[in-house]
């Protein structure tokens, strides 16, 4: 695949490829680099290599740690690199290079330099069947560091979101979730707008449960709203930006329907799921206690499909938490 | 490198005396190298420095008041008390960060030379770290990065022979310069003690790195005189041979200098300096504090809401 990716293509990883040709296009600063970016083994990345040329996608060796900090280094020179990292659990090995570095540079030098590298984690959770280290969704981590993270549950927004982050003068990271990247979205008409980061999206209008729904659960939600539809009214938020997190809208949703689950592929302890429960036990109008669908703590995923599945969460977990919600009330 | 002689003392002992707060890594006794590097770089050229980064930041040319001022917390420092010792930086004068993690920089300095060289002008830059550092993977893949990509990086190793307390030969297989080899680069030894060593030797590599010839490394042999840290001299724990460090100091690199250049010329660089130091202190012990509700100021670009915790 070296063409230009066509715009009638609706999938989820054409929308990202595309915006990285936007970017690239827009912004001569801009230049990626990561293992086997030149070829497009990811999907991801096609096309970029003959219309950009080698100065600007440069393929690397398997030295993540430093291409991370490369990428710091020419950022602070005023380029505004992309780094694909092929698996999401290469996160782990670069955490000194983002979290130490990158992310820490602006603050301890007063503001002398700014850091925007955009780290793009282009097939993030499980893959059912690629085991332990090849299936974590690292997102809540980088989000607790406070890593400006995204993680897009929509072709739209992998569009609209990647294209801020790379604009965005400050490190951000954008999981792309495995399960989505074959993803289309007939309704996403071709229309490629930029979204901001920060702001969530109501999917769907609902007045008795609010459910926020990251990446790939944006579709599991929809599909038990559905499902429950002559049950409950359900409405759908999906944050899109995981840090800096959306709570005005959130706030809104939850102060209306009273109720609140979250479902997210994060695992349980210290991941995203239980702080948004813990900001809405704090803060929010609630008629039940709030709830989380997420992996078990300290997850690690095991080869074997039938418990690769049971540990990621899906529709029947959540089908389980809303019921479960709505038939619980706050003391 | 007398006033980075002059700085670290009265440094070390205002970090004693609990004026300075965490501590500081004295850089006494490796002035030549710092001087004999730095005097082949221009401020359109770049460094990455270390946790013992004062003297590098000083021979780029940083004002020592400003540098002071960042190690007391306050607001004139170049990084507005947001860095302290082991995060010094002045961007308009290229210096890219001090660094707190060993072997960090590297990696840095490989993109910045990239970067750089991009440009399409000769700026280079230079990369100190410590035979510490020679151990930690991310700077060998920098090594490797570097030697592809033929970046104009100077990487200088300041082999002072420990790592904290851990000796040069129970840290490091083999030998710094001939790993460098390894990886393709034009590698030199010199006597770190001897700044028109380090100086004649630098220019030729910084030559090499200009025509864009690709990386080359340097390996300077140097000793510190004080302790790893100033908590450690603070708390009195050696662990180095008296007779060794005595016969180091025998090759204090700033005796051996003034010897060649004169008892005048000497008395007069150490009044010059003695007065710009106690400028430096004067100026940096009057500069304002931050105040804490901007404790987070600067993390992000614009206006990212923070959440509150203790303070805000
Ligand atoms: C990656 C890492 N490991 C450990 C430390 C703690 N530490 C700080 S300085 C130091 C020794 C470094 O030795 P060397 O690189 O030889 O430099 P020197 O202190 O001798 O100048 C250690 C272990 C650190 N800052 N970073």
């Amino acid at each position: 695949m070296s063409e230009l990716p066509s715009p009638e293509n609706f999938g989820y990883m054409h929308a990202m490829n595309r915006a990285l040709h936007a970017e690239m296009a827009a912004d001569e600063d801009v230049f990626l680099l990561g293992e086997d970016v030149g070829v497009g083994a990811s999907g991801v990345t096609s096309g970029l290599l003959p219309r950009f040329g080698a100065e600007r996608v440069l393929d690397t060796p398997l030295s993540e740690q430093a291409f991370t900090s490369f990428g710091t280094g020419a950022a602070m020179l005023g380029k505004k690199p992309v780094i694909e990292f092929q698996i999401s659990s290469l996160i782990y090995l670069v955490f000194e290079q983002i979290v130490n570095q990158a992310h820490k540079f602006s603050l301890m030098t007063g503001g002398q330099v700014r850091i925007p590298v955009t780290y793009l984690v282009s097939g993030s959770g499980s893959r059912f069947g690629w085991a332990g280290q090849h299936s974590d969704n690292p997102y809540s981590l980088l989000a607790h560091a406070g890593i400006k993270t995204v993680v897009p549950g929509l072709p739209s927004d992998a569009y609209g979101l990647l294209r801020s982050a790379i604009q965005d003068p400050d490190p951000v990271a954008v999981f792309a979730p495995s399960s989505l990247l074959g993803a289309t979205d007939p309704a996403y008409g071709g229309e490629e707008e930029i979204v901001p980061l920060g702001e969530a999206n109501v999917v769907r209008e609902g007045a008795d449960l609010t459910i926020v729904a990251v990446g790939q659960h944006v579709g599991t939600a929809i599909e038990v709203a559905e499902s429950l539809g002559d049950r409950v009214d359900i409405e759908i938020v999906d944050p899109r930006t995981v840090y800096p997190f959306d709570w005005d809208c959130l706030r809104k949703s939850v102060n209306k329907t009273g109720r609140l689950v979250v479902i997210d592929d994060s695992n349980r302890m210290c991941g995203l799921g239980a702080e948004i429960v813990a900001t809405a036990a704090e803060e929010f109008d609630l008629v039940a206690p709030p709830r989380r669908v997420c992996r078990p703590d300290g997850t690690v995923i095991p080869y074997a499909l039938a418990l690769d599945k049971a540990l990621v969460p899906g529709a029947e977990q959540l089908t389980d938490a809303v019921e479960a919600t709505l038939k619980s009330v706050s003391k | 490198m007398k006033l980075i002689r002059e700085f670290e003392e009265r440094c070390l002992a205002m970090a004693i005396d609990g004026e300075i707060d965490g501590g500081i890594h004295p850089y006494i006794g490796q002035e030549a190298v710092a001087a004999g590097v730095c005097s082949n770089l221009t401020d359109q050229d770049f460094l990455t420095s270390t946790h013992r980064g004062h003297g590098h930041v000083l021979a780029k040319g940083a004002d020592p008041r400003r540098l002071l001022a960042e190690l007391l917390g306050t607001l004139e420092g170049f990084n507005k008390g947001r860095g302290g010792s082991m995060h010094a930086a002045d961007m308009k004068l290229g210096i890219l960060g001090a660094n707190g993690i060993v072997g960090a920089g590297g990696a840095i300095a490989s993109g910045a030379a990239w970067a750089a060289k991009a440009r399409g002008n000769s700026q280079v830059v230079v990369s100190f770290f410590g035979d510490g550092a020679m151990s930690q993977g991310v700077l060998l893949e920098a090594f490797n990065l570097a030697a592809i990509w033929s970046l104009p990086v100077l990487f200088v190793c300041e082999n002072n022979m420990y790592a904290t307390s851990l000796k040069l030969e129970s840290g490091l297989a083999g030998n710094a310069a001939r790993r460098a080899e390894g990886f393709g680069m034009v590698a030199r030894t010199v006597d770190g003690m001897d700044v028109e060593a380090v100086a004649s030797a630098t220019k030729d590599l910084i030559e090499h790195c200009r025509a864009g010839r690709g990386p080359a490394f340097l390996e300077c042999s140097t000793y510190r005189f004080f302790g790893h840290h100033s908590v450690l001299e603070l708390l009195g724990v050696e662990f180095r041979d008296r007779d060794e460090v005595a016969e180091w100091r025998e090759r204090d690199p700033i005796p051996l200098l003034g010897a060649k250049l004169g008892d005048d010329v000497v008395a007069s660089i150490e009044e010059a300096i003695k007065k710009e130091i106690d400028d430096a202190v004067e100026f940096a012990k009057n500069a304002a504090t931050p105040e804490p509700k901007d404790a987070l100021m600067y993390l992000y670009a614009g206006a990212t809401a923070v959440r509150p915790g203790v303070i805000l």
